[in-house]
């Protein structure tokens, strides 16, 4: 066997790593998030609270924990919905290639695309009220042409080989088709692309409960850690800074794996890329 | 050229209609009385029909687009519900805080990324190399609001080089420029990281080009050739996602000015989302849309200009 790539390693134990944190939170954690404290705010890492506790005397690392369930599952719940949506579409007009469903697929797809996704985002949460569910669909609706897109292209060549010519010959319809025999030959591409949208996601989760438009209290969110720490930056400067790490280490890592799937599923791709 | 402009603007045209078509559906058609919305719970009936006439809720929904649409086209953005001024002053004062530090923030990041990526292109499968991609990997990975507050951390708190936030106006362009610098760093460089990447593979790719081979045989030295031929070439690609990154950094930006609270459309976006000001976020909603799809727009007509091969697809 081939040896694994190295970014795919590193990248995947650290994804690993805060799955397995966000799972035990989900029945354990050192210290009870939903109780505040208030004797105990702001103290620095001890044995007892190895990160330290925040201003209202929780323990950070139990927070941080139960933050990356949000992040972790906003995110997968939005990477669900560009593939659930996305991937039956881009081989719909991969199978109808130049007819008028494949036109209206994919020009509804560069019409999206051309939306700054963020500010979409901002404005279904203002009107819906901000909520998780309602950042799961803003960030959900952008992965949606992203996936259509590489569903299409990666499945327009496949139409023209020799076993889908079989395919069709044994009588087998375009659906079908897709389903047997495109889908299993892109799959390798379509879950590079989910690794980078998970990233994406986690990155936005992060930046609309930061507004205040993500998870409301009391659930934990990191972006919304980071946008309590911002008032008492002067005083607590650990607090600004342990969540944002979080972010990165787990975007990081997410970013590793997916250049390191890339690398061992699509040798082909290993050139060239950015 | 001219047939390629006519696509490209109908294309624009059709991408503004269904914009604002989106934008008016979120705010106004979906269920839900947008009045209500914006008074809250304790609205007393007398008010919300007062509103409601205000806001034209009345009339068929058709009559309403086209009259937010129209008046759009003459300027005219309506009137703040809890400022009580036109929309279009608003945006105006803003304006000048928010397109100087997407501007602001795109110069320092290409001004970083391009060299960057060269030297990382020109040295590749080097110490240099490595260090650069892996600090490029790292930087993409870093959510820029975090990155704000880092800065902030250090240059206003620690250092207190700069101050932590807040706008002095243009009157002293010194002091105005010198209150966006930490903000546009924030901003860019998230961007400057994929650029750079970017720029060195779009420059790795030319030097297994023919030209360059022609260019070394003709007895150029291999940086050059990489110079003079290889970076026209390359920087096509790297166009491309310049103009992306200015859609990217106007909406970006959003999230930026609240950090350092920077008197721009983001703030002034989120003042009205915490108002309940619904007319302020549907105009400037469409405002911001409209500058991104504009970009893009005019980046596609640069191209044309910078390469005929792409007028005739």
């Amino acid at each position: 066997m081939r040896r694994l790539p190295t970014a795919l390693l590193i990248g995947g134990a650290i994804s690993a790593a805060f799955a397995l944190l966000a799972l035990v939170s989900l029945v354990w954690t050192p210290h009870d998030v939903a109780t505040l404290t208030i004797a105990n705010r702001l103290q620095p890492p001890s044995p007892a609270h190895p990160l330290g506790t925040d201003q209202f005397g929780r323990d950070l690392l139990s927070m941080l924990m139960v933050g990356s369930q949000t992040s972790i599952a906003v995110a997968v719940v939005a990477v669900g919905i560009g593939l659930i949506i996305g991937v039956p579409l881009g081989l719909a007009a991969a199978a109808r290639r130049g007819s008028l469903l494949d036109e209206v697929i994919m020009r509804g797809n560069d019409l999206i695309f051309a939306f700054p996704s963020l500010v979409i985002a901002i404005l279904i949460t203002a009107r819906y009220g901000p909520s998780a569910t309602n950042a799961i669909l803003a960030i959900g609706i952008f992965n949606i042409p992203v996936f259509a897109r590489v569903a299409r292209g990666s499945a327009l060549p496949l139409w023209t080989l020799d076993y889908v010519m079989a395919a069709r010959t044994a009588g087998k319809g375009a659906a079908r088709i897709s389903a047997e025999h495109i889908l299993p030959n892109i799959a390798n591409l379509l879950i590079v692309q989910a690794t980078i949208q998970f990233s994406l996601g986690i990155l936005a989760e992060a930046a609309l409960s930061y507004v205040g438009l993500g998870a409301q209290p009391p659930v934990p969110s990191w972006g919304r850690m980071l946008a309590e720490a911002q008032t008492m930056i002067y005083t607590a400067p650990m607090l600004a800074v342990l969540p944002g790490l979080a972010i990165v280490l787990l975007v990081l890592g997410l970013n590793l794996m997916g250049d390191g799937l890339r690398d061992a599923l699509d040798p082909r791709l290993r050139r060239g890329r950015v | 050229m001219g047939l390629y402009l006519a696509r490209r603007a109908l294309s624009l045209t059709l991408s503004l209609i269904v914009a604002s078509l989106v934008i008016f559906a979120v705010i106004e058609v979906i269920p839900g009385d947008p009045a209500a919305y914006m008074l809250g719970l304790n609205a007393t009936e007398d008010t919300l029909a007062a509103l409601r006439a205000d806001l034209g809720l009345e009339g068929s929904k058709v009559d309403r687009y086209l009259a937010w649409v129209g008046g759009m086209l003459t300027g005219d953005f309506g009137i703040s519900y809890t400022y009580r001024v036109p929309v279009a002053d608003l945006v105006a004062d803003r304006l000048w805080v928010s397109l100087p530090l997407a501007a602001y923030a795109l110069i320092l990041s290409t001004a970083i990324a391009l060299p960057v990526g060269i030297i990382a292109a020109a040295s590749r499968g080097s110490v240099a190399d490595y260090g650069i991609m892996g600090a490029t990997q790292l930087c993409i990975a870093i959510p820029n609001f975090w990155f704000a507050m880092l800065l902030v951390l250090l240059f206003a708190v620690t250092l207190q080089w700069f101050s932590a936030g807040g706008f002095p106006g243009w009157d002293d362009p010194g002091a105005a420029i010198k209150s966006l610098t930490l903000p546009a760093v924030a901003l860019a460089l998230p961007q400057a990281a994929i650029l750079a990447r970017v720029m060195r593979s779009a420059l790795l790719e030319t030097l297994d080009q023919d030209y360059i081979r022609t260019a070394r045989a003709k007895g150029l030295s291999r940086g050059q050739a990489v110079l003079r031929h290889g970076l026209k070439n390359a920087l096509i690609p790297v166009l491309t996602i310049i103009g992306l990154q200015f859609s990217f950094l106007i909406a970006g930006g959003i999230i930026i000015e609240n950090v350092f609270f920077l008197p721009g459309l983001g703030r002034l976006i989120f003042q009205g989302i915490t108002q309940r000001d619904l007319i302020v976020v549907e105009s400037v909603t469409m405002l911001l849309v409209f500058a991104v799809i504009l970009v893009t727009f005019l980046v596609d007509i640069a191209y044309a200009l910078v390469d005929p091969r792409l007028r005739r697809r």
